[in-house]
């Protein structure tokens, strides 16, 4: 993917002449000044035009690949018109036409200015370096981040509620996930655990299983809607953690879940 | 020299024809016996493998010493177990107190062996003796004697010395049963030393590790962790415990030795573990692992070292190894959608679908890896009839028996390591905290039923040996 910056301007005034006299144009309507707009007036621009000026150069520069790592390198190319001298910053006069390879130690911006009688047209292109960067440990889960009130947290993110013996996400459910995702993205200081609840019935042993599973299908809801997985945490209860004991359907119901709480 | 080769050459033919005849016969004669054996029960436990019933009769032991009163104590606990452990294996109609002779013999020149074998008593057998107690001993002489058989009866005749408790007379009661049990059922050795692993709740996720003697005696903890403890599992030479136990990870293996009286390392790092199987050597162990949110079976060393992941399902736990052979383990699997019961070999290969359907769980394979016990809910459901039930499987055919009926939720069998009993949990009204310990007989057509314990003990594992 090559990223791609350039200028290529339709006006007759070349662009620094361009810029001065809007900036003064500004000032003048800014200032209120009658006195001051009348000076702004050049006379080259109310005289008539003697003959057709020559055309405009234009430029454009790519580099491919747009990213690469540290010590490896990158093609830069340029392909200009109607001008008579390039430069490229950082590696100096160029071909009006070309194509070099850098190897930048660090993100570079390459900016080209081609130079011709109809003026100077710029174009650049940004090469980024990636650097690789040390691990750092998690931060001190000691440490006083601020989570935010439990209040807060439970208003947000809701528990996701299963269907029996399954741990896909019903729709209700993927619509709380993203609502949940959302103050999580914008609350990055929040760690948190995924508890994963069945119902009574059943085998403890595969209950474990099913728990992970819905933890699991919760945590890639939240995952794929922005939320990085190393904040969060999952465990499985199993049936070994009852929300509530009735056997009727509604308390079943109440504890076939995905249980969101801080991870303080 | 002549003579003989022509006397021999003269019969060799008749004499290879005699041959071939009776090789066809005993070819016939095996396969008409096989004929018979297919005609019987699928299902072959210890307990309908060819050993009929011995009418046994046991006489309370003689104290030695009447005015001891400490002997009245030992002496009850003594007749009352081994009356319990022979009436309770399985392979014996025992003479009920009623029909006994009067008197109890404590010596071979004491006991009238007629007065055993005729009406009403019956008996091909008769277990009698004395204890006493000696110099702060617990001496008891125990005999075996053939009532069918005047002229030499003597079987068995056994001499225990122990420290003097209650418990001793307990532990001598249990190895005499079982030398009775070994010396007339098919030379199986008896359980009565055996002991039963299991859950003890506690309360609302607080379970401990505790263990009891085969018959539900002597219940007493193993862990306190204050925590939620689940599956126990003991090692086949019984020194270590695996169990998994709920911490700051979730669900997780954890190992407890026995010999040392403390917890051994057990690495698990962050990942969820649950459900540890041993093989038979003791060197391996096989338990569900949930690396990448699902649970799946791996295999490791018994340190919990150089672990293999041997499935890639969905979901897959609960394994047990087939104890016979170590070449084969059964598990559960959710990978068609309910839990199911499948076998497979130990490397992961020949994966085999055992259950038609329903919900299946916890498996156990017996002793001599024919068959395989099992929870199964046939008819799985919101609003289906029947319950979920302890079923056992013959292997090589997939036909199944129903070892228990309406009786409330079971789960958790675990087999005996003579192969007639199985342990199971039962909670007869389904509230997880009203679960109890019960044992039946491998016999669908007489399971003798009984508790071990009162309500609040789930999932038993029974050791090796």
């Amino acid at each position: 993917m090559t990223y791609m910056h350039s200028f290529q301007p339709k006006s007759f005034l070349s662009g620094p002449i361009r810029s001065a006299l809007l900036l003064a144009v500004a000032l003048a309507t800014v200032s209120g000044c009658h006195k001051n707009v009348a000076s702004t007036q050049t006379p080259d621009a109310l005289a008539p035009t003697p003959a057709p000026l020559p055309p405009m150069p234009t430029a454009t520069l790519t580099a491919d690949p747009a990213a690469i790592d540290v010590g490896q390198s990158v093609v830069l190319n340029w392909r200009t018109t109607d001008a008579t001298t390039a430069t490229i910053d950082n590696i100096g006069p160029v071909n009006p036409n070309g194509t070099q390879t850098v190897s930048p130690a660090t993100s570079t911006n390459f900016h080209l200015t081609a130079k011709g009688d109809g003026g100077s047209v710029e174009a650049s292109v940004r090469v980024t370096v990636r650097i690789p960067v040390a691990p750092v440990a998690p931060p001190d889960t000691t440490a006083t981040a601020d989570m935010g009130s439990e209040t807060a947290f439970h208003e947000s993110v809701a528990d996701i509620f299963y269907d029996y013996d399954s741990s896909d996400l019903r729709p209700d459910a993927q619509a709380s996930a993203v609502k949940s995702a959302s103050y999580l993205v914008a609350h990055p200081e929040i760690r948190l655990v995924i508890g994963g609840y069945c119902d009574d019935r059943g085998s403890a042993e595969y209950n474990l299983a099913l728990g992970e599973n819905r933890a699991n299908s919760a945590k890639t809801a939240l995952v794929n809607a922005g939320v990085a997985p190393a904040r969060i945490r999952v465990v499985s209860y199993g049936k070994e953690k009852q929300f509530c004991t009735d056997e009727t359907e509604a308390c079943w119901q109440q504890n076939r879940r995905a249980q969101f709480s801080l991870d303080r | 020299m002549d003579r003989t080769t022509r006397t021999f050459r003269r019969h060799s033919v008749p004499f290879r024809s005699i041959v071939v005849l009776l090789f066809l016969a005993l070819a016939a004669s095996l396969a008409l016996l096989a004929t018979q054996a297919m005609g019987q029960d699928n299902v072959l436990t210890g307990t309908s493998n060819g050993v009929t019933s011995i009418r046994i009769a046991v006489a309370d032991f003689k104290p030695l010493v009447a005015a001891d009163p400490q002997i009245t104590t030992f002496k009850q606990t003594f007749d009352t177990t081994l009356y319990a452990d022979l009436a309770s294996a399985g392979i014996f109609d025992i003479v009920s107190k009623s029909l006994m002779p009067p008197g109890n013999p404590g010596t071979p020149s004491e006991v009238q062996l007629q007065s055993y074998s005729n009406a009403p008593a019956g008996a091909a057998m008769v277990a009698f003796g004395s204890l006493g107690v000696t110099a702060g001993k617990l001496v008891v002489n125990g005999f075996l004697f053939d009532a069918k058989n005047l002229q030499y009866p003597q079987v068995l005749a056994k001499v225990y010395s122990e420290e003097a408790s209650a418990d001793s007379a307990r532990q001598v009661a249990h190895r005499f049963a079982d030398e009775i049990i070994y010396r007339l059922g098919g030379g199986i050795p008896g359980i009565a030393e055996t002991k039963i692993y299991y859950v003890k709740i506690l309360g609302p996720f607080t379970k401990e590790i505790w263990a009891m003697d085969y018959d539900g005696a002597n219940q007493h903890a193993i862990t306190h962790l204050g925590t939620d403890s689940i599956s126990p599992r003991i090692s086949p030479d019984n020194t270590r415990l695996a169990f998994a136990s709920f911490g700051k990870y979730g669900v997780q293996l954890k190992m407890y030795s026995l010999i040392l009286d403390r917890y051994v390392n057990f690495p698990t790092g962050s990942v969820s573990s649950q459900t540890p199987a041993w093989d038979p050597s003791g060197n391996k162990l096989a338990y569900a692992a949930a690396p990448n949110g699902s649970f799946n079976i791996r295999i490791s060393d018994s340190n919990g070292n150089l672990a293999s992941q041997i499935t890639n399902f969905r979901d897959a736990s609960s394994p047990a190894y087939n104890p016979k052979t170590g070449a084969q383990i059964a598990f559960i699997s959710g990978r068609t959608g309910l839990p199911q019961l499948y076998i497979m070999n130990s490397d992961g290969s020949s994966v085999q679908l055992m259950t038609d359907g329903g919900y299946a769980s916890s498996p156990s394979w017996s002793p001599n890896g024919q068959t395989i016990a099992f929870a199964w809910d046939r008819k799985y459901g919101p609003g289906a009839p029947g319950g979920q039930d302890i079923y056992i499987m013959d292997v090589a055919t997939k036909k199944w028996t129903q070892m228990t009926h309406d009786g409330g939720r079971c789960d958790f069998p675990t087999w005996s390591p003579d192969g007639r009993h199985i342990a199971y949990a039962n909670s007869a009204d389904g509230r997880a905290d009203h679960t109890r310990i019960w044992t039946l007989l491998a016999a669908p057509d007489n399971p003798q039923k009984r508790p071990l314990t009162d309500p609040s003990a789930d999932m038993p594992n029974w050791s090796w040996k």
